[in-house]
């Protein structure tokens, strides 16, 4: 009996299972969780770690690592509101947000992949540069957005789910697809799993990880974007410590630290598990400070988890 | 009476029988030589002894005691230590510090400096080392390193000391101390394991020996006395030599890969050599005479300081490993683990990952395309694995070998094939069926480059053999020149005999 659970959750599918399991308990054991409205409110709350975790799968699956998220999210954010303030035009205020967040990532990707700098220290310390230009550009004041219609991006909804929703969904897709089935994913894997050999390889290593980086400060741009939106401002204080929720719901999804293991599916849920923890918690109106500790013994949990996983699949 | 004792000990690999039934027993105050080819299974017997490795049956005992260790740290408190070709001193500290490491005299946390430096003075004089205590490791020479670790096992009153490959890296005036030595803790009634394959040294230096070959116990000989140095080398060996290589004479073609006096870091004298379509040339040397180093500069990966390297005389102008790809020379590294397989992966992806850009669109891979390359491999190659989905850390070295030769071959237009010690830890059927390969891709008109540092390899499978020494190409003979003397004669360093190395 115990042998076959342990073959369960110690499987391929195993946090797949032990996400239903929860479903499951928290959808029988706490009112007023499954409801539409709910739902929709819990998929809005993981939207914007979502979008950030398909890149960072990418970072962390070629055994790098980003902690500059958080500021570029909120730093594109600033850059959206106000660009589009001045200039009247929400499109040129998307695209200069979008393209800050992919010109921070290039600078990352650059100096990791190129100066051979930790990836740990170099966002590390982009993660501080950023976050001081977005409270040097608003004097560290929140910008109000001009044009109601960028309001819409957050508010406006398509068969009654919410366009961030089907934004996050879309890049779900996207991002699956890419890790799967394409050059750039499975290189990505390749070099997380043993970088010299690809190189050795024919695999364009630097250049890959360059991608990575930009790719993640594209998707952060676009996370920031929809983050504003929602929050009607541009905050300079937005998303602080986002990265740590994004790596956390990675690592719950199953992707290695070590680098080569990454499945989009198991990041899915992995966000989604952060999101219902955090969901529950907020319903039956546990104080947020309990929250810090159930989200970091979920998170230690899910380790010890693939831990356990990993020196089961070393001895097949 | 002997004092340690080995007992048929057995121990498999995945695919591969390390040890098994290995019997021999050693009395006390002895030098006991252990030798054999690469593969032959002295490391991993080492292994065992060191509790790094266990046993899958037999046993190990030390006067009449059966040893059964956990860990290293097990046998360490046992008297049993292992000093590897690899030292492990802490460069930082002081040789005082780690010959106390562990056992630091203290009170309350606080070292007591004079002491430790008394109870090390102590010990170190009297095994007869000249060694300043207050030096650090780092600025030590590697023959002094060596030194500090066999005064470690002295420090713990070891009771069996075994060296694996001690010289390898001394010079000769090292040497002669570090025998000195050796005789001392002989005297004093140690049991001292001596891994070398240098016949000159275990002849001088052992009381006692056995041979393994392919994991088995190929002679003991109680004394050296009778024993010529001929007949040990046969029970290394122990096969016929022609058994297993199988050399088809071949006809060579046009010059396919010309290298022109190409240097680099770690290459300082410019090299330069020519491989004709068809043909296998051999490079032959010792460990570090800069055979790798040369191969990785003619594959890209590492930088070159200058000269060039043409491929059916168009010029190579690759800075890195793709550019070389694309141009039709491959590099299948010597180190498997480090620069080959890509840990964690599949079969499949491990043949593809540089292949698939032939038939992918836009960057999207086609499944069908890839699907078929690792099926057609597999079965070409005959990798013996359940599923090309199985991760290939799972698979043997050989097969681990012939993943990446697939990894090569599913690239359309090789020309130079590139194999650096192809046949490490590989066992002797899959051997075989590399060699043939390599005949069979030089039949079809590759030119193909093998790094060996066995002697029987290059002399049995290659048409043209280059020899290096120190960094430069020494000597260049063709088949009908092979003689075993004149080769290692040209890789050997002045000061040494070609007695030296033995296999």
């Amino acid at each position: 009996m115990t042998d076959q659970l342990k073959k369960i959750l110690l499987g391929e599918q195993g946090l797949v299972v032990i996400f239903l399991v929860a479903f499951a308990l928290v959808s029988a054991l706490v009112p007023n969780f499954l409801t539409d409205r709910n739902m929709l409110g819990l998929l809005q709350s993981v939207v914007t770690v979502g979008i950030v975790a398909c890149t960072m799968m990418f970072c962390l699956a070629a055994r790098d690592f980003d902690l500059s998220v958080g500021s570029i999210v909120a730093f594109a954010g600033m850059v959206a509101v106000m660009a589009s303030n001045a200039t009247g035009s929400i499109l040129l205020g998307l695209l200069s947000a979008i393209a800050c967040g992919a010109f921070v990532g290039f600078i990352n990707g650059v100096v990791i992949a190129k100066f051979r700098i930790n990836a740990l220290i170099t966002t590390l310390a982009t993660m501080q540069i950023v976050r001081g230009f977005a409270l040097i550009a608003s004097d560290g004041r929140a910008v109000g957005i001009n044009s109601p219609d960028f309001y819409q991006l957050a508010l406006s909804k398509l068969l009654g789910i919410p366009t961030p929703i089907w934004v996050l969904a879309v890049l779900f897709g996207i991002f699956g697809f890419v890790l799967n089935r394409t050059v750039f994913g499975k290189n990505t894997l390749a070099i997380g799993g043993n970088p010299e050999a690809s190189r050795l390889a024919g695999v364009n290593v630097d250049r890959t990880r360059i991608w990575i980086f930009t790719l993640q400060g594209v998707v952060c741009g676009i996370a920031g974007i929809l983050l504003a939106s929602r929050i009607t401002s541009g905050q300079p204080n937005a998303a602080v410590g986002l990265e740590l929720s994004v790596i956390s719901a990675c690592v719950l999804g199953g992707v290695s630290l070590a680098g080569g293991r990454a499945t989009m599916s198991g990041v899915i849920v992995g966000v989604l598990i952060m999101g219902i923890a955090e969901n529950a918690m907020n319903l039956l109106n546990i104080p947020a400070f309990y929250q810090y500790i159930v989200r970091g013994v979920i998170l230690l949990l899910a380790v010890l988890l693939d831990n356990l996983r990993s020196s089961a699949l070393g001895r097949r | 009476m002997s004092f340690l004792d080995f007992s048929q000990i057995t121990k498999t690999y995945p695919g591969v029988k390390a040890l098994s039934d290995v019997s021999f027993g050693v009395v006390k105050g002895a030098v006991h030589g252990l030798m054999g080819e690469n593969g032959a299974g002295k490391s991993t017997l080492i292994k065992i002894l060191s509790g790094d490795q266990h046993a899958d049956e037999g046993e190990i005992s030390i006067d009449g005691k059966v040893q059964a260790y956990a860990s290293t740290r097990d046998a360490f408190d046992n008297g049993v230590i292992v000093i590897h070709q690899e030292l492990q001193l802490v460069p930082e500290l002081t040789v005082a510090e780690n010959l106390s490491l562990g056992r630091f005299p203290a009170s309350a946390g606080i070292i007591a400096g004079r002491r430790m430096l008394e109870d090390v003075g102590a010990k170190l004089k009297s095994a007869g080392i000249d060694i300043d205590m207050r030096r650090k490791v780092k600025t030590l020479s590697i023959g002094e390193r060596q030194m500090v670790e066999i005064a470690k096992a002295i420090m713990l009153d070891a009771r069996v000391i075994a060296l694996d490959e001690p010289t390898s890296s001394l010079s000769s005036r090292e040497s002669e101390i570090l025998f000195a030595l050796i005789d001392r803790l002989r005297g004093e009634g140690k049991v001292i394991i001596y891994v070398s394959h240098r016949l000159d040294e275990v002849f001088r230096l052992c009381d006692s020996l056995t041979v393994l070959r392919d994991g088995k116990l190929a002679a003991h000989h109680a004394s050296l006395k009778d024993v010529t140095r001929d007949q040990v080398v046969a029970e290394m060996v122990g096969r016929e030599i022609s058994d297993i290589w199988g050399f088809r004479p071949r006809k060579a073609g046009d010059v396919r890969l010309k290298v022109e006096a190409l240097s680099g870091a770690k290459l300082r004298t410019p090299a330069s050599f020519e491989a004709r379509a068809g043909e296998i040339v051999g490079f032959f040397g010792l460990i570090g005479a800069g055979r790798s180093e040369l191969m990785r500069l003619v594959f890209g990966a590492d930088p070159r300081t200058g000269g060039a390297v043409t491929v059916d005389g168009k010029g190579i102008h690759a800075t890195d490993p793709h550019g070389a790809i694309r141009a039709g020379i491959v590099l299948c590294s010597e180190d498997r683990k480090h620069d080959g397989i890509i840990q964690g992966r599949s079969i499949e992806e491990n043949i593809n990952i540089s292949s698939r850009r032939h038939h992918t669109r836009f960057g999207v891979l086609n499944r069908a395309s890839e699907i078929a390359t690792a099926e057609t491999f597999i079965k070409k190659l005959k990798v013996r694995t359940p599923s090309r989905n199985q991760d290939i850390i799972n698979l043997s070295g050989g097969n681990q070998q012939k993943v990446i030769l697939g990894r090569w071959l599913s690239e359309q237009g090789v020309r130079v094939l590139i194999v650096d010690e192809p046949t490490r830890g590989i066992d002797v059927g899959a051997k075989s069926e590399i060699y043939e390969l390599l005949y069979q891709l030089a039949e079809d008109g590759m030119a193909i480059v093998v790094v060996s540092s066995e002697l029987p390899e290059v002399m049995g499978i290659c048409d043209r053999i280059l020899v290096m020494c120190g960094g430069r190409i020494n000597a260049e003979l063709t088949r009908d020149q092979f003689a075993e003397k004149a080769i290692l004669a040209a890789a050997l360093p002045d000061k040494k005999t070609p007695d030296a190395i033995a296999s």
